[in-house]
């Protein structure tokens, strides 16, 4: 059990109130901003330069800083309720990644920088640091780096000395554009870099467990976007299967339908309970079972909320011009970054297979950790 | 929003933390004693003397007031102890019926004799209880039971027939939906819950054996069997909305998604700790799916405590719950090779075949998937 303070909990409470705010704002920023025609415009460029300034305005971007390094001091199951609206929202930019890489970067004692910001998969390459006397090489590919085109990113690296973390800006790496399936940027990075040491404000050095954290703050933020567009899939769905009239009726009446619609909704109220579960036990013992379950679980609801969610629709979602697509093609994008469902699976399957039957309950129950 | 769900996290009190030790150790010295065999009982096993012990250690009907044979736990200490036995298979069949629903449901409708006759015998495990809802023509259609009482001097007559009434061939107390009085307002009227005392002569069991073999089902004849007036539950006429507070217990606990845990268990030691990739992947979805299911559980038993009426995500448990332990054998067939048989000299292969051929209860008992799915959809707004 974590030993509680009152201190801490009056000042967790507060920041709750501050969630619940945000939450407010950012849910009628985004509802405002983010229009169909602006995730069908930006499906063409990249940027979305007047939307970055309003979240910047807001100070969303240091939601997640540490207070005493000059954020707003979110803890990461708070940040994660932020990053499930950005995901019903489908928020066109950078803001999720930025969050997090500047949590990654000021917990790992870097300084906050401003702009957007992005950080890779670890499962997508890392970087090598190499020492050559005086100077330092930094070095490596790193494939489908999500929004790398207008700011800083941040990459994991290791080398001889250990491993660290790395802050690139957008001139010191070279990318060849790609997409997701869901047309959102995800470039091929290459970086050959060479440093002067001590590259302070640059590299830093982080342990292992900082290093793991890039992966599953990654895979927690994905599963969260994920919950995020599952909602905004079953709200569509529904809206539509009382709109749609076939055989003289409300196609929301058959039962048909209807049973594809709770199917829907059990499934994404699965994943938000997973996902949900991970971003409160952060940092404590059962951290990375939960977020191997939330990852696995989350993925595995997207697919099926993704293809009953179409079926619902009928041939208006099989097109471009009608809006599902936008969640649905986040949905197939998200689940495969920062490891996939059977990435997740495996690894828990091993743990439990590992500590055998007898371990399974206190596992379950997060009394023993990994 | 309709689809803005409540599961949050459960926050277990420190009497329930202090239950889950009371009810580990039990349950180890049961263990240790080789009082019951885990590998062959789960809670759908019937074992009268475990009951006896789990009621002596106070452990049944423990939500319900002290002179009533309760000792005044939370609902969420209940919670706790009834997942630790699962997690243990303990076979608690004998009294899971009558802990779940029947006694809840006798304390807050019963009169005082009904309640001074049954609660502290089921609470000391000798008091075994059924459920009298299906018909042979009346299952997912509760409402349209034909089962009726007619009145007379000092109370009811019943007559009509039962069906799938688990255990009534050895319960002392049925709850029994029927029909007091024609259908004329609208179908919801006229039912009324009786309690049936099935020492009483004019009930009749005919025994129905179940895929596995067993005897559990039953149909159950009543001929002119007489109910005095204080057995009745609530008002007469009232049957109906006290019959979908009965099956409101039945459907987020953990009993919804633990049904196979000793298979679970079995499996994942046979597997060992050198797992193929296969055997890796399906554990670990398996974990996922567990994982998630159990903070849902959890997150509902919270709001019922608090006396909300979570009965979309009660719903929604069930579902996702039950049909994750029906897929659970078709799991383990996929894992480790077995020829199913009962006769199978290996225990887990015996394990494999029993839950293989109760499975597929699974989402028919306590209401069927498409009726939990018609709930779902009517709380999502669409219905
Ligand atoms: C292991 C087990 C234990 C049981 N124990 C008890 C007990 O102790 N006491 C008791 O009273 N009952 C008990 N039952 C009975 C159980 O409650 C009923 O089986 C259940 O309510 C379904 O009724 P039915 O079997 O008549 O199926 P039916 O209602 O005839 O359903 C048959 C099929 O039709 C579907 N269906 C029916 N209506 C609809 C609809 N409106 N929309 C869509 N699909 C529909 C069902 O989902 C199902 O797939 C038990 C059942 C099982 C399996």
């Amino acid at each position: 059990m974590p030993v509680q303070h009152d201190i801490a909990e009056d000042a967790s409470a507060e920041r709750d109130e501050i969630v619940a705010v945000m939450i407010d704002q950012v849910g009628r920023l985004l509802a405002s901003e983010v229009s169909v025609e602006r995730l069908t415009a930006m499906e063409r460029g990249d940027a979305v330069p007047e939307l970055w300034d309003k979240f910047a305005e807001l100070e969303l971007p240091l939601a997640m800083v540490p207070e005493n390094a000059g954020g707003i001091g979110l803890d990461i199951a708070q940040g994660m309720r932020l990053i499930r609206l950005c995901g019903y929202h489908a928020a066109p930019a950078p803001l999720v990644e930025t969050m997090l890489s500047l949590h990654l970067w000021t917990r790992a004692g870097g300084e906050p920088i401003s702009g957007p910001m992005t950080f890779a998969s670890p499962r997508a390459g890392r970087l090598q640091v190499e020492s050559l006397g005086s100077r330092l090489r930094v070095y490596g590919k790193l494939r489908r780096v999500p929004w790398s085109n207008d700011g800083h990113l941040l990459a994991a690296g290791e080398g001889r000395e250990g491993r660290a973390i790395i802050l690139l800006p957008a001139s010191a790496f070279e990318k060849v554009s790609r997409r997701s399936i869901a047309n959102e940027s995800r470039a091929d990075v290459t970086v050959d870099l060479a440093l002067d040491e001590p590259a302070k404000g640059v590299v830093l050095p982080i342990d292992a467990q900082a290093m793991e954290d890039v992966l599953q703050l990654g895979a927690l933020m994905r599963a969260q976007q994920m919950v995020g567009a599952m909602q905004r899939v079953l709200d569509i769905s529904i809206g539509y299967s009382q709109e749609r009239a076939q055989f003289g009726r409300q196609i929301s009446k058959f039962q048909a339908v209807q049973h594809m619609l709770a199917s829907c909704a059990t499934e994404y109220a699965a994943a938000s309970a997973a996902a949900e579960q991970a971003g409160e036990l952060w940092g404590r013992a059962g951290q990375e079972l939960a977020v191997a379950v939330a990852k696995a679980r989350c993925g595995e609801a997207a697919g099926h909320v993704a293809a009953t969610a179409h079926q619902i629709h009928g041939a208006i979602a099989f097109t471009k011009e009608y809006m599902l697509h936008h969640f649905t093609r986040r949905l197939w994008s998200w689940r495969d970054e920062f490891g996939n469902e059977t990435f997740w699976q495996s690894r828990l399957g091993h743990l439990v297979c590992t500590k055998g039957g007898a371990a399974l309950w206190p596992l379950l129950l997060g009394e023993i950790a990994i | 929003m309709s689809t803005d769900f409540r599961f949050a996290s459960l926050q277990l009190p420190p009497s329930a933390i202090e239950i889950r030790r009371r009810i580990r150790a039990f349950m180890r010295e049961e263990l240790d004693a080789g009082r019951y065999d885990p590998q062959i009982s789960s809670w759908n096993t019937w074992d009268e003397e475990f009951t006896r012990r789990a009621g002596e250690a106070g452990f049944i009907g423990m939500v319900w007031p002290k002179e009533y044979g309760g000792s005044g736990a939370t609902d969420l200490d209940r919670f706790v102890v009834i997942e630790e036995m699962l997690a243990h298979s303990a076979p608690c069949f004998a009294h899971w019926v009558a802990d779940r629903q029947t006694g809840p449901q006798i304390l807050r409708f019963g009169s005082e004799r009904i309640k001074r006759t049954y609660l502290p015998a089921i609470a000391a495990g000798r008091c075994y209880a059924a459920i009298g809802m299906s018909e042979p023509n009346s299952g997912s259609d509760l409402a349209s039971v034909q089962t009726r009482a007619t009145r007379c001097s000092g109370g009811w007559r019943i007559n009509g027939t039962k069906i799938w009434t688990s255990s009534a061939h050895r319960a002392h107390v049925m709850i029994a939906l029927v029909r007091t009085a024609p259908a004329n307002g609208g179908r919801h009227d006229g039912l009324t819950q009786l309690v049936i005392d099935t020492s009483v002569p004019g009930i009749t069991c005919r025994p129905i054996y179940n895929l596995c073999g067993h005897h559990d089902f039953n149909e159950v004849h009543f001929q002119d069997y007489f109910v005095p007036d204080d057995a009745v539950l609530g008002e007469v006429g009232q049957g109906w909305k006290l019959v979908n507070h009965e099956l409101s217990f039945e459907r987020s606990g953990p009993d919804r998604y633990m049904s196979d845990f000793r298979l679970i268990l079995d499996m994942v030691d046979r597997i060992g700790n050198r797992p193929d990739a296969l055997q890796s992947v399906e554990v670990g979805r398996l974990f996922a799916h567990l994982s998630a299911l159990r903070r849902m559980s959890a997150g509902v038993a919270g709001l019922l405590a608090q006396g909300q009426d979570p009965y979309l995500e009660a719903a929604i448990v069930k579902d996702l719950g039950t049909s994750f332990e029906q897929s659970v054998p078709e799991i383990a067939r996929r894992l480790i090779e077995t020829q199913p048989s009962s006769e199978d000299d290996d225990a887990y292969g015996r394990c494999y075949t029993e839950t293989r051929l109760f499975a597929p209860g699974y989402t028919i008992r306590g209401g069927t998937r498409e009726i939990m799915r018609g709930v779902i959809a009517r709380g999502l707004g669409v219905r």
